[in-house]
């Protein structure tokens, strides 16, 4: 059996996903380049008694150094020369896609060309004359359709035949015009007699045209000095004559080289001056229209999420009630057992509370894929920078804050989509403050306990804004401060509208699912396996609890155990904020996930069962603390440590534990500094 | 200021050498012909070149000197 590993390049729009998708089906493994938060993805596909490894790189207008993304791409092409680098073009859109070919085939590299589109191509009156294009640009061409799976497998007949063939022919060249050929000339003899490694590794007129455009990686692999002063000296003599960097002048005759190209083998035979996409943006980017527009969308969002997912999201937990009744009935009725308990009280107690989430993650992550896979959230981005500018962030941060309302796992996922770090890590950081589901059933639990019947609502309102408001100010601090820096110039392609299909937008979802529920439900597990042991034991003497009833037996051995005992050695320093030792052991609790603040507190005050509980719960937490206190408790839960499952998230998403930890603990002490002022002054003025 | 919906030719970018470039490999080279679809002054501007629509944010647009 051959094995051959192909890497797919491509603009970000050209439709490479879908490609990508069509040629591997769901046989695809996402992961991480080494050392960098570049999502990296390989696929199988079996073929004519061949395997390939498909590596989808990053999309990219362009292989320079610029752009971490760009640099991942090319250092995949040079360093694991894959057999074959098959380029995703879009065909509605040739000569700019064709730009990354240029810079491909200046590598050198075997290359397949997926025209792919062809039929919004062909719509738009383009006839391609592919023969003489394969001749001219030196690589095989095969026009594809990717959503409606068209030219699969003259793809792949294209790519098998290439990887055959194995020439490397160093031939490929791009004229740069004689001035610049001359400079060329100089370097490139230099490269041979100084740098005869690098030379054999990346092949010297390719380095030579990079160290004219002063690329900043290659340049740094240089070992000769004498060769540093001579690109310099060609670099300024160019800058003299054409008033213009190198590089520049460079890109701009390689578009000339593809301008020539396409001329001579593309003609268009319809002009149509506007298309649809034209006429749906004049309304959604109008300057009225595209902001209450979005902010409408947004919340069709919200309401298909949480209203279609209420029913799966109820069965779901009747499931696990059903499966804790189940699995305590194998034991003996009243017996005690420390493994029932394990599995039930720790394991599906725990899990089953995130678990039963899955349904509304699930169909926000749809929604997004819907919106991303149109062509939407670009339109979206562009209307949202306006707003996010004044408050110091871009367009696109926005996305991922809102789906932060539903849970911070998934929205921490979305900012991959800002290609800024700082902007990213300062998105990753206030992501928590926006409210999320699971934190409703803290405020659900409490606001009624404490305010009147008219103050409720205003009151949710007011917490959701307070979080809202500290999201923004902590993230012009953090700009300000940690983040410091020039925000990447917002500059972003505005894809033609298309119609997702159901198989790519299932599988954007079912991407993102998947990594919620393995990264949520594995750390979930641990630790709701460590909470339970920390809750149950050590266990109060036998004897102690005769005659008591088994809500009171649950509360005496809540405060007997660990995590009692950690709510009672904190106390102190929960009294400034008006919390007592079970507001505590709620608290510690709700670190793994935040449902579990509810419970907890249940517990503590001996409230049994769902049937009862929150009533009763209510009537004694009015009797214990003040509508103060009550507030207190909301905003110290909205502000600190997010549950276990976003640091882990956020762990991954940043690749260091540092981040992740200053997130948990930067939190908590602003929750605790914030609450300790506002306890301290409301009681100071009710007293 | 350029009005919606005219087509200018561009003549230089005076910008840094990573925006120039990453802007260049977008087709915004001296001598193309670009379209401005939305202007959005001060905030982002929506152009069309080379058969695509694009978002340039604030401040972007200022760098692009066009006839």
């Amino acid at each position: 059996m051959e094995r051959i590993i192909v890497a797919l390049a491509g603009n970000p729009n050209s439709g490479k996903t879908t490609i990508f998708n069509m040629l591997t089906g769901a046989r695809q493994h996402v992961g991480n380049y080494p050392g960098v938060t570049v999502e990296k993805k390989e696929g199988l596909c079996r073929y004519n008694d061949c395997e390939i490894t498909f590596v989808d790189l990053p999309g990219a207008y362009s292989l320079t150094a610029y752009s971490i993304e760009e640099l991942v791409a090319r250092n995949f092409i040079v360093d694991q020369r894959p057999d074959v680098v098959v380029d995703v073009v879009d065909a509605s859109n040739i000569e700019r896609n064709l730009y990354l070919a240029i810079q491909l085939i200046e590598m050198d590299v075997p290359l397949v060309l997926a025209f792919n589109m062809s039929d919004l191509a062909k719509q738009r009156g383009l006839v391609f004359d592919i023969d003489q294009l394969s001749r001219l640009l030196k690589a095989a061409i095969v026009p594809t359709v990717g959503h409606k799976e068209k030219g699969r497998s003259e793809l792949l007949d294209a790519i098998l035949d290439t990887a055959r063939q194995r020439k490397r022919e160093r031939t490929h060249k791009v004229n740069y015009g004689e001035e610049i050929e001359q400079e060329l000339g100089k370097i490139e003899t230099l490269v041979v007699a100084g740098e005869p490694q690098l030379a054999q590794k990346y092949g010297s007129r390719w380095l030579a045209v990079k160290l004219l455009e002063q690329d900043s990686d290659i340049t740094a692999r240089l070992n000769s000095k004498e060769l540093l002063s001579t690109i310099n000296a060609s670099a300024d003599h160019l800058r003299s004559i054409y008033a213009e960097e190198p590089e520049i002048i460079m890109a701009d005759r390689r578009y000339g080289f593809i301008s020539g190209a396409c001329h001579e083998t593309i003609k268009s035979t319809v002009e149509s001056r506007h298309t649809t996409s034209d006429l749906i943006d004049a309304v959604v980017t109008n300057r009225f229209l595209g902001l209450p527009i979005f902010l409408l969308l947004m919340y069709l969002v919200f309401l298909l999420t949480f209203k279609l997912g209420e029913y799966p999201m109820a069965c779901l937990e009747q499931l696990f009630a059903w499966a804790a009744k189940a699995i305590a009935g194998l034991w003996p009725a009243g017996g005690e057992s420390w493994l029932k308990s394990l599995l039930v009280d720790g394991i599906i107690g725990g899990v089953g509370g995130v678990l039963a989430f899955l349904p509304n993650i699930l169909l926000l992550f749809l929604a997004i894929a819907f919106l991303e896979d149109s062509g939407y959230m670009a339109r979206a981005a562009f209307v949202m920078d306006r707003v996010m500018h004044k408050i110091g962030l871009h367009g696109k941060s926005f996305i991922p804050m809102l789906i932060g309302f539903g849970c911070s796992v998934p929205a921490i996922m979305a900012a991959r989509i800002l290609e800024n770090h700082r902007n990213q890590l300062t998105t990753i950081m206030v992501i928590p403050l926006m409210s999320c589901g699971a934190r409703l059933t803290i405020y659900a639990l409490i606001i009624p306990a404490f305010f009147a019947e008219k103050w409720r609502g205003p009151m949710l309102w007011l917490i959701y804004l307070i979080g809202i408001i500290l999201a923004i100010i902590c993230a012009r601090l953090l700009r300000l401060t940690l983040f410091r820096g020039e925000t990447t110039p917002f500059v972003m392609e505005l894809p033609p509208y298309r119609m997702p299909t159901l198989k790519s937008v299932c599988i954007h979802m079912w991407q993102r699912g998947w990594m919620y529920l393995r990264k949520a439900g594995t750390v979930i597990l641990g630790i709701s396996i460590i909470l339970w042991a920390a809750m149950s034991y050590p266990k109060p003497a036998g004897h102690s609890l005769e005659g008591l009833s088994p809500d009171e037996i649950h509360r005496i051995r809540l405060e007997h155990s660990l995590v009692g005992s950690a709510g009672r050695a904190i106390e102190p320093v929960l009294r400034p904020l008006g919390f007592d030792w079970k507001i505590g052991t709620a608290l510690i609790g709700a670190a793994a996930a935040k449902e579990v603040f509810v419970s907890q507190l249940a517990i503590a005050y001996a409230v049994g069962g769902d049937d009862e509980g929150p009533h009763t719960l209510r009537e004694k937490l009015q009797a214990d603390y003040t509508p103060l206190t009550g507030f207190c408790i909301m905003l110290f839960c909205l502000i600190y440590a997010p549950c276990v499952a976003t640091v882990a998230i956020t762990r991954h998403e940043t690749n260091s534990w540092s981040w992740a930890l200053f997130q948990f603990f930067a939190l908590t002490a602003l929750a605790y500094v914030l609450t300790f002022i506002v306890y301290q002054i409301g009681s100071f003025a009710v007293a | 200021m350029v009005k919606a919906g005219e087509t200018v030719k561009l003549t230089r970018v005076n910008a840094g050498r990573g925006l120039n470039i990453r802007l260049a490999s977008m087709g915004l080279l001296p001598n193309v012909t670009l379209t401005v679809v939305t202007n959005g002054h001060p905030g982002p501007f929506v152009i069309s070149v080379k058969d695509s629509k694009m978002v340039l944010g604030r401040g972007v647009a200022d760098k692009i000197m066009v006839s």
